[in-house]
Parts: structure tokens; C-alpha cells; sequence
């Protein structure tokens, strides 16, 4: 299974933002472009929430996603909102990967309104890896707010989570691409 | 907190004194100000009958009916009218007529329809009802839409986007429209109760106290239905507190 898109066609306004893209991908790589290239723009189109003026996107199956906002749950844990959207993830399971992610007993406790902007980037990124029945990644900026220490670690957790599925993930970060040792594609 | 505290008592007191102090220079025993002293020893009076704990449970149980029915009524109404909009737009002129109209304009036509004693259930549902709907319709236009589409994304299913996506979005909204709905649905049915005069009821021994030139009790039931109100509101305020905690599932930090 792979994703393909063909002559990908997305204009806002009078402004062109994909230009008869075509991509086909087999297996976990990156994007990378400039700021308002349409790097998020082809996420969405590939999340189903935004329409394409032209061209075909098929292949996406039960995605899951990090969006470029963390959109959790502001009321539940963060091992809460994994387990939310992780069709059928255990609560253990959840905060055996969080841990391995930096949280504290204490973390593991705080609504995710009270986690700083790091610890709920990194459970945005925790619940699109450990979502059990996606077939297909799309991260968007996954890296954002987090040290080098702990984008390393995140980085590792990526490879490790994705394994073999078809996944897409855009960053600007060269060095957090070359920690993932995908294939880059510029937009 | 201490100090605010001790604020508040200290203009109470103040009031107080200038309600005595008013009353006292109008004179002529109370009959048209009763003083702090003489409603409170009406009130004293009234307690510990049967008859004012029954009034208290004939008109509460009726109002509160009407405020349940209305807070079922404007969630229901609220969430097809944002969902539908002929919904909203074939609902809200009769939302607005209702907000628009003088409860005592109300409560004669309501006596056409029903018996006397029912009254206070169908003005304080009438009167709760826009309330309650315009809050369910602000709480769910509130509701964050990044979070329904990452629900739309994960797949999540109805029950589990209601739980922990509609719901903490609504309650704020829907809370405070039902904490004020509580205060106006008691100033509507015991004015209804004042006007149809159910037997038994709040209302009516209101109205008796007026004819009987009975200030002092005049004063007293009025003190009663306000500190009623105001233990109903927070009572209301704790319940759905209570309520948002266990159904959202929220942690408590």
C-alpha cells in the first residue's frame, strides 16, 4: 500500500500553492520545503480536510496525524488522550511510551492543559504513532518546542513506532531529518 | 479571602441598618416597610409550621419540574438548531416572543390553558426555556472545531466526540445559562403563583400577606423565595460542576 498523488492542484485565491504536485510514497519520508510552500496545505488535502482544486490523492488509509496546532484534549491526561484515539491502546501501554518520552510520575497526572508546550507536542506526536489502526503517518512539524536532546529521542521513537507503513513528515529541521535517516522530498 | 470576607459582611451591615433606618422614619408600625427585625421574627414565626414547609414544597417541586423539563427542552432544541438550521431559524421567533413578554401577560393566557396549580411548571418552563437553548447554541458554537476535526481524523465514534469534545465545550455556556435560569425561573412562577393563585403554593401565601396588610410576612416570603433562589443557583452550580467532572472526564489538577 502507498499513497499517491497525482497533478495535485491547490490555489488560494489568486495564489498557486501546489502546482500540479505529484508524489508517490512507499514508505516513511520526509518533506521539506520554505514556510508557505504547502507542505501543511497537502497534509490537510491528504487528511481529507481540505479539497484540491485539481488532480488525485488515493492511498490514505486510517490515517493519523500530527497537526500543526497539538489539538488534545484539554481536560484529560496525556495518557488519556492517547488511549482516546489509539483504538484499543492500553492506558499501561501509553504511559510506558510517554515515559520513554520524558514524563514524570507527576506529568502522567496533569490534565494536558497544565503540560508545558514541549510535553504536549510530544503527545500529539505519541498518539499518531500509537494510534493501532493507522495505516498511514502524516506529521506535521512533530519536532516543534522540543530541545535537541529530546528531538533525538522523539526521532527515535518515530523510526521505531512507523516501521514499514507509508508516512509523510514534514519538518524544516535538516538535522532532525537526517536523525530519521528517511528519504527527503523538497516541496 | 478573610478580608473580602469581612468587606461583604461589613455592607450588608450597612444595608441593614439603612433598611431599619428607613423603615423606622416611614413609621406607622411597618405597614409600608417592614423592619430587618420584624421580617425576621415573621420569618422566625412562619418556620416552624407545617403549612410553610408544605407552601416550600408545592411550589419548589413544580418550578423545578418546569426548570427540568425546560433544561431537557433547550438541550434538545439547542443541538437541532445547531445542527439544523431551519431548526434555529423556524425556533427563534418564538424564543424571542417568549423573552419579550411580561410573565404577567404570560401566566393569564397560561390560565386558559391549564389548572391553577399547574401553572408555575409551564411559566417557569416557558421562562427557563429560551435561556437554556441560547446557552446550548453559544456552547456549541464554542465547541474548539481543530478538536472535531481531529476526532473526524481518528475516527472517533459519536459517543466518545460527545463525551470529550462537545460536552467541555458546551458546559461552560450551558452552565452559566442554567445557574441564571434557576434565579428567573423562581422570580416567574412564584409571580405566576402570585397572579393564579394555586392553593398552598409560595405565591399565593405571598399574595395573602398583601391583602391582609401583613408587610412583615410580605417581607419574610420574599426573603424566603430569595434565599431560595440563591441556595438552588449554587446547588445547580455544584451539580453540574459535579457533573462535567464525570462525564468529560476531566482530571482535577
Amino acid at each position: 500500500m502507498s499513497i499517491v498523488i497525482q497533478d495535485l492542484t491547490k490555489k488560494f485565491g489568486a495564489r498557486t500553492v501546489l502546482n500540479h504536485f505529484s508524489w508517490t510514497v512507499e514508505r516513511p519520508m520526509v518533506l521539506m520545503g520554505p514556510s508557505g510552500c504547502g507542505k501543511t496545505t497537502l497534509l490537510r488535502i491528504l487528511l481529507g480536510l481540505e479539497r484540491a482544486d485539481g488532480g488525485a490523492v488515493t492511498g490514505v488509509e486510517t490515517p493519523a496525524a500530527v497537526f500543526q496546532e497539538d489539538r488534545l484534549c484539554p481536560q484529560l491526561t496525556a495518557a488519556a488522550n492517547l488511549v482516546l484515539t489509539g483504538h484499543g491502546l492500553t492506558r499501561e501501554e501509553a504511559e510506558t511510551e510517554l515515559r520513554a518520552l520524558g514524563f514524570g510520575e507527576a506529568d502522567l497526572a496533569l490534565p494536558c492543559a497544565r503540560l508545558s508546550g514541549g510535553q504536549k507536542r510530544r503527545t500529539a506526536l505519541l498518539r499518531a504513532l500509537l494510534c493501532k489502526d493507522a495505516r498511514t503517518l502524516l506529521l506535521d512539524e512533530p519536532f516543534t518546542g522540543m530541545d535537541a536532546e529530546l528531538v533525538a529521542q522523539a526521532a527515535a521513537a518515530v523510526v521505531r513506532l512507523t516501521g514499514a507503513r507509508p508516512a509523510i513528515l514534514v519538518t524544516h529541521d535538516t538535522a532532525a531529518a537526517a536523525l530519521l535517516g528517511w528519504p527527503v522530498r523538497q516541496l | 479571602m478573610a478580608r473580602k470576607t469581612a468587606e461583604r459582611i461589613a455592607v450588608i451591615a450597612v444595608w441593614l441598618a439603612i433598611w431599619q433606618l428607613a423603615a423606622s422614619a416611614l413609621g406607622h408600625g411597618g405597614l409600608f416597610l417592614a423592619t430587618p427585625v420584624q421580617t425576621l421574627s415573621a420569618l422566625g414565626a412562619l418556620l416552624p409550621t407545617a403549612a410553610f414547609w408544605q407552601r416550600i414544597a408545592f411550589s419548589a417541586l413544580r418550578i423545578l419540574a418546569g426548570f427540568l423539563l425546560a433544561v431537557a427542552g433547550g438541550l434538545l432544541l439547542g443541538a437541532a438548531g445547531s445542527r439544523w438550521r431551519g431548526v434555529r431559524l423556524f425556533v427563534e421567533p418564538l424564543m424571542q416572543l417568549i423573552r419579550a413578554m411580561p410573565v404577567a401577560s404570560f401566566v393569564i393566557l397560561a390560565l386558559l390553558w391549564v389548572r391553577g396549580d399547574n401553572l408555575s411548571v409551564v411559566v417557569s418552563f416557558t421562562h427557563v426555556l429560551p435561556v437554556v437553548y441560547a446557552g446550548v447554541l453559544a456552547g456549541i458554537a464554542d465547541t474548539d472545531p481543530q478538536l472535531l476535526e481531529m476526532a473526524r481524523v481518528y475516527r472517533l465514534p459519536l459517543t466518545a466526540r460527545l463525551r470529550y469534545i462537545w460536552l467541555p465545550g458546551m458546559f461552560p455556556s450551558f452552565c452559566e445559562s442554567c445557574i441564571a435560569a434557576m434565579g428567573m425561573c423562581w422570580k416567574s412562577g412564584v409571580s405566576a403563583e402570585v397572579i393564579g393563585l394555586p392553593d398552598h403554593s409560595v405565591g399565593d401565601a405571598l399574595y395573602r400577606a398583601k391583602i391582609t396588610l401583613s408587610t412583615p410576612d410580605v417581607f419574610a416570603w420574599t426573603l424566603v423565595i430569595v434565599v431560595l433562589s440563591a441556595l438552588l443557583s449554587a446547588l445547580a452550580a455544584r451539580l453540574l460542576r459535579a457533573a462535567k467532572t464525570r462525564l468529560c472526564g476531566e482530571v482535577r489538577s
